[in-house]
């Protein structure tokens, strides 16, 4: 304090104060850092640590009880022979492609409520209720629906002189119930996401495109969608996410049945590493790693496009 | 005085003191866990804990009921972890995991010469590495239970042989009846089919041999069990689409007789009277021979209590043993009214229900006893054999793969 302080305020930076401590000269670098330590801490204890032990632990065959013993990579060698592992990811691939249906979907029923109508919000809350309902729920609906013995869907194709079908008991048809049972409140998710959307839509652009003499699909497609783009980026993402974390839908409709058609990967690494017959910590953490894997690439992609959407915005 | 008054007095005198020496001995906590989450199971077992309470006033008892299908995955962890004093589970292989790593107290002292004459029935269940790991408190027959009205409209009376069982099968088909309803949804209800073809087929032994890994799934006699089950598939004999139903859901084909039989466990009962069936209208019969000469087997699956190794009050909870295998208490808790099961113990009385007297009949005269598929067979063997059972039910035709899948299963589990 034996220099008077200025009257008027300093804007300078001290350019080389060397009595000034370590977190004077560097409180810009440091505080972000400082704000982000919890959260890194957080990540790094729930999520990076629990990967890495995942992937040490694919490496053991262990009960969960016993002496884990070390195996090498034979877990991983056995995944390569297993008829439900090639089961499950290619279920993973028809939910990652079929689920993609929610998007246009979505899309399509967002545009058909963006009206003025009235009582507008009560139809819009009536497309949006799947989704906000349980998949427990939405699971024991469609698995009602779908009952060949008094499910509605049998008694309208019994209308049509159409034979009972029994989907979810059908190995070949079982995966795609599912699928379309999780369309169901998907639909609605993208349906919301493109509705905010839409309200985002600038309407002087919409005006010049119609004096211009677009209209139908030249004006979705070329001034509609551009401009909802953010929210097709979004549902694009959650919708990938939600078809491989497919698991509740799964373990309600099927159980993974009949004989294992309808696992995906992530209940097929509960099923061996957590169900009442499980147990197979090692086997399930080699699938774990497997999905894991898929959903780096897919999340380095995503993680890609944002940064250079960032930096171009 | 006479003799007999004078030994009478020195028995009650003994018995008093014995009784007021365990009084005075227990005390402290014990700790429960029970796995018996319906309503009815849960009662009883409360009632049993609060008879055995007032034997002995000085010990807290804390009672944990656990959700039945949550307490198979929790148990892992409470017995390595905080671990009770008591604790239900099931006999044969299923205990096999705990005992190996060391979870479940020996408690072989328990079977003393008049236990094991007592409970002899399932004592082999119970039995791993020459020591016993636990005490059986109940127990309940497997069979065909059948529409006894559709039998007697159609003339058909309850078979004995595999060649009348399926004459009942045509009749039924030719009538418009489903002969049979199951629900595999959840595939163990398949495992009581194999268990039964496979007992009559091959015998005990071979079933044991098999479930414990020594035999391969392609053996020959494997094969010829699943012939059989190939001959009921040909004629049409189970529901359609029984994949798509719980054991539970398969019930209202029988109760609206769109099926006339059903290979269950005794807790079937139950629903069905409570559907509407009155024991005129229902019938239970045992599995039929099928090869002749071989001695009949039937499941009966044993639940029973263990203590924890980690556990505290180790002392209690073997009184709390002995008691739970004696006959007063079997019989109560065994009764109509409560669990509505067998009581293992032999000077136990089963309670007057017209289908626990036919299956305490069958089981005493049983040649063995097998637990059920799930219980005899390691947990993960139990998992794809089953799986591959219910796929034969719908696609016969994948049986070679079925079996090849299952042996490379067997060969893996145990080291071959």
């Amino acid at each position: 304090m034996s220099s008077p302080a200025p009257a008027v305020p300093d804007t300078h930076p001290p350019v080389a104060n060397r009595r000034g401590s370590y977190w004077k000269r560097n409180q810009i670098a440091l505080t972000p850092w400082l704000f982000l330590a919890p959260a890194v801490f957080m990540f790094a204890l729930y999520v990076i640590w629990p990967i890495a032990q995942s992937f040490n632990l694919s490496l053991y065959r262990w009960d969960g009880l016993g002496e884990a013993r070390f195996i090498g990579l034979q877990n991983y060698e056995e995944l390569w022979y297993d008829d439900a592992f090639y089961t499950s990811l290619w279920n993973n691939v028809l939910w990652l492609v079929l689920y993609l249906l929610a998007i246009p979907a979505g899309l399509f029923i967002a545009i058909f409520l963006n009206q003025n109508v009235r009582g507008i919000r009560i139809y819009k809350s009536l497309f949006f209720f799947p989704f906000v309902i349980s998949q427990v729920v939405v699971g024991l609906v469609f698995t009602w629906f779908y009952d060949p013995s008094f499910g509605l869907l049998n008694i309208v194709l019994g209308w049509f002189g159409l034979g009972p079908v029994a989907i979810l008991a059908d190995s070949n048809l079982a995966t795609y119930g599912i699928i379309a049972a999780g369309l169901w409140p998907q639909t609605a998710y993208c349906m919301i996401l493109y509705l905010t959307g839409l309200n985002a839509v600038d309407p002087e652009q919409i005006e010049a495109a119609r004096l211009d003499g677009a209209k139908g699909w030249r004006m979705l497609w070329y001034v509609i969608l551009p401009q909802l783009r953010p929210a097709t980026f979004i549902a694009f993402v959650v919708t990938i996410i939600g078809a491989l974390r497919s698991f509740d839908l799964v373990s309600i409709m099927t159980d993974g049945g009949p004989f294992g058609s309808t696992r995906v990967l992530a209940f097929y690494m509960f099923e061996v590493a957590l169900s009442e017959y499980g147990f197979r910590m090692g086997y399930g953490a080699a699938i774990a790693v497997v999905l894991f894997l898929i959903m780096l690439v897919y999340i380095t992609f995503f993680l890609v496009k944002m940064y250079r959407d960032e930096r171009a915005g | 005085m006479s003799t007999l008054s004078k030994s009478l007095i020195a028995v009650a005198a003994s018995a008093v003191m014995a009784v007021s020496a365990q009084a005075q001995s227990l005390s402290g906590d014990l700790r429960i866990f029970l796995d018996t989450s319906n309503p009815a199971p849960r009662a009883t077992m409360e009632e049993m804990i609060a008879r055995f309470g007032e034997m002995h006033p000085d010990l807290n008892i804390e009672t944990n009921v656990i959700d039945r299908e949550a307490y198979k995955t929790q148990i892992r962890n409470f017995l390595t972890a905080n671990a009770p004093d008591v604790a239900t589970w099931y006999a044969g292989n299923r205990m096999l995991p705990f005992v190996e790593a060391g979870l479940f107290e020996d408690v072989s002292d328990l079977w003393d010469d008049e236990m094991s004459t007592n409970l002899a029935s399932t004592k082999p269940s119970m039995t791993i590495d020459g020591a016993q790991w636990g005490v059986p408190y109940t127990y309940y027959q497997w069979g065909v239970y059948y529409r006894e009205d559709i039998f007697n409209e159609l003339g058909l009376e309850e078979p004995e042989t595999w060649d009348e069982f399926l004459a009942i099968v045509d009749t039924l088909n030719e009538n418009g009846v489903t002969p049979v309803t199951i629900g595999t949804k959840f595939l163990w209800t398949a495992g009581g089919w194999f268990d039964y073809l496979n007992l009559r087929t091959n015998g005990y032994e071979f079933h044991m041999d098999l479930t414990n890994g020594e035999i391969p799934w392609t053996d020959e006699r494997v094969v010829a069990t699943f012939e059989n089950w190939r001959t009921l598939i040909d004629r049409d004999t189970f529901i359609d689409n029984h994949a798509a139903y719980s054991w539970q859901e398969a019930l209202p084909f029988m109760v609206n007789g769109e099926a006339a039989m059903y290979l269950m466990g005794n807790f079937a009962v139950a629903p069905l009277r409570e559907a509407g069936l009155s024991d005129d209208q229902l019938g239970f019969f045992q599995f039929p021979a099928i090869v002749d000469g071989i001695p009949m087997a039937e499941d009966a699956p044993t639940d029973t209590f263990h203590i924890p190794a980690q556990a505290q009050n180790k002392e209690a909870a073997r009184e709390f043993l002995r008691f739970v295998a004696t006959p007063e208490n079997q019989t109560i808790i065994n009764g109509g009214d409560a669990l509505g099961q067998l009581p293992v113990h032999a000077e136990a009385s089963v309670d007057d229900d017209k289908f626990l007297n036919e299956g305490f009949e069958m089981l005493s005269n049983a040649y063995a006893l097998a637990q059920f598929f799930d219980r005899d067979a390691p947990a993960e063997v139990a998992a794809a054999a089953m799986e591959g059972f219910q796929q034969f039910m719908v696609q016969p035709d994948q049986l070679d793969n079925i079996l090849e899948r299952l042996e490379r299963v067997r060969q893996r589990v145990h080291g071959g």
